[in-house]
């Protein structure tokens, strides 16, 4: 394989990357803080892509301007966040909190089922698109190879954004440093008067935006039919679980391990393409069980 | 003895002649005939199985309105495909054994229909392939219940090889982009191998498999822009080709590459201004509102008007199909009719009907063969979009007759295609026309 | 609930089904599949005991149906019988190879690892066409069983007479085990594994010896699943389908192994009742009917019926 066509292929790899990331970052932070693999991301993911659709094929319709458009996609993911993560959290995990994690788990699976449906009921099962917005912006020439700006420059540089973001907030502020609290030892975080509670649930609302940020950003190139959100989750499951459930950088190099793993696959061995990311996970969480970067944890006799 | 005993022998036989088997040779009549009907519904491909549906309502409420088959209404009961191989499965066996349907129409995916056609069989149902391709389930096996009342793969590979080495004879590299299923994998056989039987120097640069469904075309369109071949093959159609036509229309490799794009017709609507010029398309038979035999014939017009009226597009491919596909069932019914003198004849009546039957749909008219295969011409254009139009027309139209391009009954696709002739580009059985399309 | 009022309850169950089965025809195949989606949650129980869920078990069921599929491509006149052993053997010794790295895992990261496991399966068997029919799958017919060559109604009634009498025979087989020393060492894993080693058997060993017959439970499924079916298709792996699994076997609850069948009853009448007055919300009135059961009996229906014979054999 040559070098252009390695460069290429970390081009496209880059852009897969960046909605990986996206997806991925709200599962694991939702993971470290809460203890619960939320199952219901992947209608985090689905729910911003059509709402986002929605509200970009209104705007369009309307002549809006392209970074109101670029706006609108933001709004559908804050508003598709706020609303099902509260739905999830509030309705749901609070009442099982208590319970055997296997139960927690499988009532997020629950969750995911009836979203299935509830987005087939309101958006049809045809396929929504708002491929306007990548037309809007024009393409960038790599290497005698046309891309399209919003793959190559607009996605990974919202990812980028989007952990730089992250990590100040919990590096830097108050709430934030109090989440990193809790992720570390929920009993000790409340003993030093932290509302843990509260804290849970403002973090599974900024994960269910992340994911929904995510869908929102793919709805542009992608189709979204019903099941999209059936495939982002186990692939972004295979993201958290290489990097290590709750690892926030973990997960930024983990997506771009396999974004660019995967595209060079397309490049050399087409036919396993979509195997990358499965064999890759097992390759890693065979050699480090809890995946790359998670550090040492004490083992509870 | 002799006068009353033969008039009494008489009687007995006549008696026994009302009792015997030929009489007996006789369903029912039903009060109305189910159809299951298969088709997409949901995903992607919906955009192709809707407007299908779409069809047969409107041609089933105009015939029963008529009176159906001599008086029989047609109920047709819809299966979606888009639930998947195993869940379809258990639907069709539903309908067949709950509900005791005794005529299927399945199905849109060549998946499917090669799971379906020995499962039809077993059940003894009327299995019509109404839109599905790949030649394997009629070639692999014979079949008493299962018929296709259009191509199948090969006619319509090879008339698509013979319009592509027509048009642009010296073109050197070539790639393709099909959807990884039974039909993606077996239309690239069939065209691979008629290919190389016609242009044995031509150089294959890639063959793309993505997964029937795939949202995202960009890594495949990079490696093809990377590799530049001068004419790229995709079979893909439905939702799958929309995106794929778009993202390459975004990225210019629609300009760089000649496209060939078989399926393409079905498309073109949707796809409006990212159609450029100049790309080989086909529409599966020949199946265009502006077919330049057909566009102002009776029937034809006021169906395409009809089917406008309610769907607020032209009629596709998919919409052809399902018109042949009732009225191969329509003249099946009728001719076994005939053939039982009147009376309601049984599932096996009606396949032997179907053997040999002629009927049309709204285009040319389409023969069954013995082994249940359809012979439906296909026809080839380049896309063109005139000023002011919404989106893009097929042009130097080329009509291609399936006696030519089809697979001789008893013979398998991938070995007889390798016989084709260079002599068969220049058949004047080929028809072209060239002011047609505008 | 007393053994032997167990005991009447599934052998009344059993004749019912038969008898429902042989009194509508159509109602055979659903029946089967009733009784196969059981065995596989039958399979996800035996887990739940030593406290482990994996979101992977259905590759187990995959590889037994495709070893059927492959066996009759390379073999048409091969038997039912020898069919199913085969399908099932194979899933037993994919499960011991398996096991033997997946129970160093605990908890999430033992879910996470079949999980990835049963993608990989999922994903190339999609994607080698020419070897495992890719998307479309792989088609099975109808195999001689027992020597006897059926027609279809004949084959669907001993199916489902011979699907029962397997049912009822593992399900009793495993309640067993359940009861014998490596099944209550298998409990043991899940309430304190090192507790465990202090009394000097090898967790590892115990949760792999349970893995390997959770392994064998499921191929069993997949391969009935394959015979009745007709069709194998990599979806049989998919995560969604060991998702269904798991999701049985908490309807039906843990406690007791007829539990899995009572959850498998409940989630195909549920999708049936969908199918015919609800087209298009089945997911919903599931993923309804799961937080219900987890939020008023997470002992599932079993546990409901207090099938668990000791108190403390019921979840916290």
């Amino acid at each position: 394989m040559t070098f252009d066509l390695l460069l290429l292929a970390l081009a496209d790899g880059f852009s897969y990357a960046g909605l990986l990331f996206l997806v991925a970052l709200g599962l694991t932070l939702i993971f470290g803080v809460m203890g619960i693999v939320n199952v219901a991301h992947g209608s985090f993911y689905a729910f911003g892509g059509y709402t986002a659709a929605t509200i970009a094929l209104w705007l369009v319709e309307r002549q809006a301007p392209t970074f109101v458009l670029l706006g609108g996609l933001l709004v559908a993911a804050v508003v598709v966040g706020v609303i099902l993560g509260t739905a999830v959290e509030a309705g749901l995990l609070r009442r099982v909190q208590d319970k055997d994690p296997i139960l927690q788990l499988l009532v997020t699976f629950a969750a995911f089922m009836i979203f299935e449906d509830l987005q087939r009921l309101i958006w049809g099962a045809q396929p929504q698109t708002a491929a306007e917005i990548v037309d809007r912006l024009g393409n960038v020439e790599l290497f005698d190879v046309t891309y399209t700006v919003y793959q190559v420059i607009l996605i990974p540089a919202v990812a980028a954004i989007a952990y730089l973001l992250l990590r100040g907030f919990l590096r830097r502020t108050r709430i934030g440093k109090q989440i990193v609290a809790v992720t570390h030892s929920r009993e000790v975080a409340t003993a030093l008067g932290i509302n843990a509670r509260r804290i849970g649930w403002l973090t599974f609302l900024i994960g269910a935006v992340l994911g929904a940020l995510g869908g929102a950003l793919a709805a542009p190139i992608t189709s979204l039919v019903p099941g999209v959100g059936t495939d982002m989750i186990v692939l972004s499951f295979s993201v958290v679980a290489t990097a290590g459930l709750g690892q926030i950088t973990g997960a930024l190099i983990t997506a771009l391990m396999i974004g660019v793993a995967r595209s060079i696959a397309v490049y050399t061995m087409p036919e396993l393409e979509v195997v990358v990311p499965y064999l890759i996970m097992v390759v890693v969480l065979l050699i480090r069980p809890s995946g790359l970067f998670t550090v040492a944890q004490a083992r509870r006799i | 003895m002799g006068l009353r005993s033969l008039l009494g022998a008489c009687a007995l036989s006549m008696l026994a002649l009302a009792g015997s088997p030929l009489a007996l040779a006789q369903a029912d009549k039903p009060a109305e005939l189910k159809i299951g009907i298969t088709t997409f519904v949901t995903g992607p491909a919906s955009v192709f199985g809707v407007p299908g549906k779409a069809a047969a309502e409107l041609w089933i409420e105009e015939f029963n309105a008529a009176g159906g088959i001599n008086g029989v209404k047609l109920a047709p009961i819809y299966l979606d495909e888009g639930l998947g191989g195993d869940n379809l499965l258990s639907e069709y066996r539903r309908l067949v054994q709950e509900q005791g349907v005794k005529v299927m129409l399945a199905s849109i995916s060549s998946g499917n229909c090669n799971i379906i056609a020995p499962v039809a069989e077993d059940l003894k149902v009327l299995n019509i392939l109404w839109d599905c391709s790949t030649e394997k389930v009629l070639e692999d096996r014979r079949y008493k219940y299962v018929f296709r009342t259009q191509a199948n793969a090969t006619t319509e590979m090879v008339a698509t090889v013979l319009y592509l080495l027509r048009t642009k004879p010296d073109f050197k590299t070539i790639a393709v982009v099909n959807q990884d299923y039974a039909w993606g994998r077996d239309s690239w056989e069939i065209f691979r191998n008629t290919l190389l039987a016609l242009k044995p120097d031509v150089k294959i640069v890639a063959e793309l498999f993505p997964k029937f469904g795939a949202p995202d075309y960009s890594t495949e369109i990079s490696r093809l822009s990377a590799l530049k071949p001068d004419v790229i093959l995709s079979t893909a159609w439905g939702g799958d080709l929309d995106t794929f036509v778009r993202q390459a229309s975004q990225r210019g490799l629609i300009k760089k590459s000649t496209m060939v794009l078989p399926l393409v017709e079905s498309s073109l609507e949707r796809l409006g201004t990212a159609v450029p010029d100049g790309v080989i398309g086909g529409m599966r038979g020949d199946h265009y509102y502006l077919h330049p035999e057909y566009k102002d014939d009776a029937r034809h017009k006021a169906f395409v008007q009809k089917f406008r009226a309610k769907t607020k597009a032209y009629p596709i491919y998919p919409v052809y199909h399902m018109v042949q596909a009732l009225e191969a069932l329509a003249a099946g019914y009728d001719k076994a009719i005939k053939a039982n003198k009147g009376k309601w004849p049984t599932t096996e009546q009606v396949t032997d009907a179907m053997r040999g039957l002629e009927f049309r749909g709204l285009t040319r008219p389409v023969r069954i063969r013995e082994d249940g295969q359809g012979l439906e011409d296909q026809m080839l254009g380049v896309t063109r979009t005139l000023p002011g139009q919404p989106f893009a027309t097929l042009t130097n139209l080329t009509l291609v007759p399936a006696s030519l391009v089809t697979t001789p009954v008893g013979q398998r696709s991938p070995e007889w295609v390798k016989t084709v002739k260079p002599d068969l580009l220049k058949s004047p059985a080929i028809k072209t026309f060239p002011d047609a399309g505008n | 609930m007393s053994p032997s009022m167990i005991r009447i309850l599934v052998t009344l169950g059993a004749l019912a089904m038969v008898g429902l089965g042989l009194a509508l025809p159509w109602l055979k195949t659903p029946a089967i599949f009733v009784l196969s989606y059981g065995l596989a949650a039958l399979g996800v129980v035996v887990m739940l005991r030593g406290g482990q869920i994996s979101f992977g078990h259905a590759m187990y069921a995959c590889i037994a149906g495709y070893t059927v599929a492959f066996i009759q491509r390379a073999h048409p006149e091969t038997d039912g019988v020898v069919l199913v052993i085969a399908g099932v053997a194979a899933a037993t010794v994919a499960g011991g190879l398996i096991g033997v790295f997946v129970v160093r895992y605990r908890a999430i990261f033992f879910g996470m690892l079949n999980l990835a496991l049963s993608m990989v399966l999922f994903s190339l068997l999609a994607k080698l066409y020419e070897f495992s029919g890719g998307t479309d799958g792989l088609r099975i017919s109808r195999p001689p069983l027992a020597g006897v060559t059926l027609e279809r109604d004949g084959f669907e009634s001993v199916l489902l007479v011979a699907s029962v009498a397997i049912a009822m025979f593992l399900g009793w087989l495993v309640q067993r085990y359940f009861r014998s020393a490596a099944g209550e060492a298998l409990a043991g894993v899940k309430t304190n594994e090192a507790r465990l080693e202090y009394l000097g058997l090898s967790a590892q060993r115990v949760l792999w010896f349970g893995y390997v017959i959770s392994a064998a439970l499921v191929g069993m499924s997949g391969a009935l699943f394959a015979l009745v079916q007709g069709l194998v298709t990599p979806e049989m792996g998919y995560w969604l389908r060991s998702g269904e699994f798991v999701f049985i076997a908490i309807l039906g609850g843990s406690v007791h192994a007829f539990g899995a069948f009572l959850g498998a009853v409940l989630f195909e009448l549920i999708k049936l009742t969908a199918a015919a007055y609800l087209t298009g919300v089945w997911q919903m009135l599931l993923g309804i009917t799961l937080i219900a059961v987890i939020l008023v009996a997470p002992t599932g229906i079993a546990g409901l019926l207090r099938m668990g014979t000791r108190p403390t054999e019921a979840h916290r």
